[in-house]
């Protein structure tokens, strides 16, 4: 006899429990954590140089754990020891994405007993890291003016599911058509309200509100 | 995108709950996507046909069940389904809209016999 069961349950959860396990983990040692996602050259790796750089002479240094996700090489990784991070790279192997369970061998390289803050930087991809959580607190999306401004049209999932948005290079909006009004409209429709952050790693524009965000988060964590 | 990984996860989770019912062979699968998730039936389907085999759930149907993206303007209140260039609210042109419908992605129930 053909029985129908009711399941109800989301597809993805494999991914989503290793996620929650992670986030078990950061939070019994009072870690902050920021997941990083952008396409590849919006400037992940120079926003995590800078806000390295930024913290440590904060009057009370934070200390910063970095997970570096790429397909191959160790270059981002690098960049973030050479700035004062403690740094962990994960060779993805030509996957185009982080999951949880990268994110969950790569934590216990760390001492995370002196780990403040801990960033995670995904592979450059627009489409595949905003289905696979890693249990981080926060995603923060890198957006940055020559990519162009129909991108929140055009990768809506990633837009949808970010929770700060820093908008990079925008020292170069005087050489580059981009229509900011048009693509704020954009992302306006997509996630109502969301936090931005127009900045450029370069002339250090607009860094300061984003460290000081950062601060006021890892202190109210550790609350 | 990802339709490997997502047809093993949906054996595994149509597994367990095979198991837990007692089941000697699951013959359907029920799922449910929303427009808004980003996975190709037809890739699924694709893959389900190995995956599945070997084990009780070998031969069943799956049964995906779409759901049309809904949205609502928080201005005018009223509920449209978006076009795929435009997601402005078609009456007063708000960009003031928040999905209501559109992002389900999971297993519903499956059919086993016992």
């Amino acid at each position: 006899m053909t029985k129908r069961v009711p399941v109800v349950e989301k597809i993805l959860s494999a991914n989503d429990r290793v996620a929650e396990e992670n986030r078990a983990v950061l939070d019994r040692h009072n870690i902050f954590s920021l997941n990083f996602m952008a396409s590849p050259g919006a400037g992940k790796t120079s926003l995590i140089e800078r806000t390295i750089q930024g913290l440590k002479a904060h009057v009370d240094p934070l200390r910063l754990a970095v997970i570096d996700g790429d397909i191959a090489t160790s270059f981002d990784a690098d960049r973030a020891a050479a700035a004062g991070a403690a740094a962990v790279q994960v060779n993805t192997g030509g996957e185009c994405h982080l999951d949880a369970i990268m994110v969950r061998n790569a934590l216990p390289q760390f001492d995370l007993s002196s780990v403040d803050l801990l960033i995670v930087e995904n592979v450059g991809n627009l489409v595949c890291p905003a289905s696979f959580s890693l249990g981080t607190h926060r995603s923060v999306l890198i957006a940055s003016i020559p990519e162009g401004d129909d991108k929140p049209y055009k990768y809506p999932g990633m837009y949808r599911g970010v929770d700060v948005l820093v908008i990079n290079k925008i020292d170069l909006l005087p050489y580059v058509p981009f229509r900011m009004d048009f693509f704020q409209q954009g992302v306006e429709i997509l996630n109502q309200g969301l936090l931005t952050f127009p900045l450029s790693c370069r002339t250090g524009e607009g860094i300061q509100p984003w460290l000081e965000w950062i601060i006021s988060q890892v202190g109210e964590h550790r609350r | 995108m990802h339709e490997l990984p997502i047809t093993e996860s949906i054996l595994e989770i149509a597994l367990r709950h095979g198991k837990k019912n007692n089941a000697a062979r699951i013959s359907a699968i029920h799922l449910v996507i929303g427009q808004l998730s980003s996975f190709i039936d037809e890739s699924i389907q694709f893959y389900w046909g190995i995956v599945a085999e070997d084990t009780i759930a070998q031969g069943a149907r799956l049964n995906i069940r779409r759901v049309q993206a809904q949205m609502q303007c928080t201005d005018c209140l009223i509920q449209f389904t978006p076009s795929s260039r435009n997601f402005a609210c078609p009456a007063c042109e708000s960009v003031r809209v928040k999905v209501i419908a559109g992002d389900e992605f999971y297993l519903e129930s499956i059919e086993i016999d016992k």
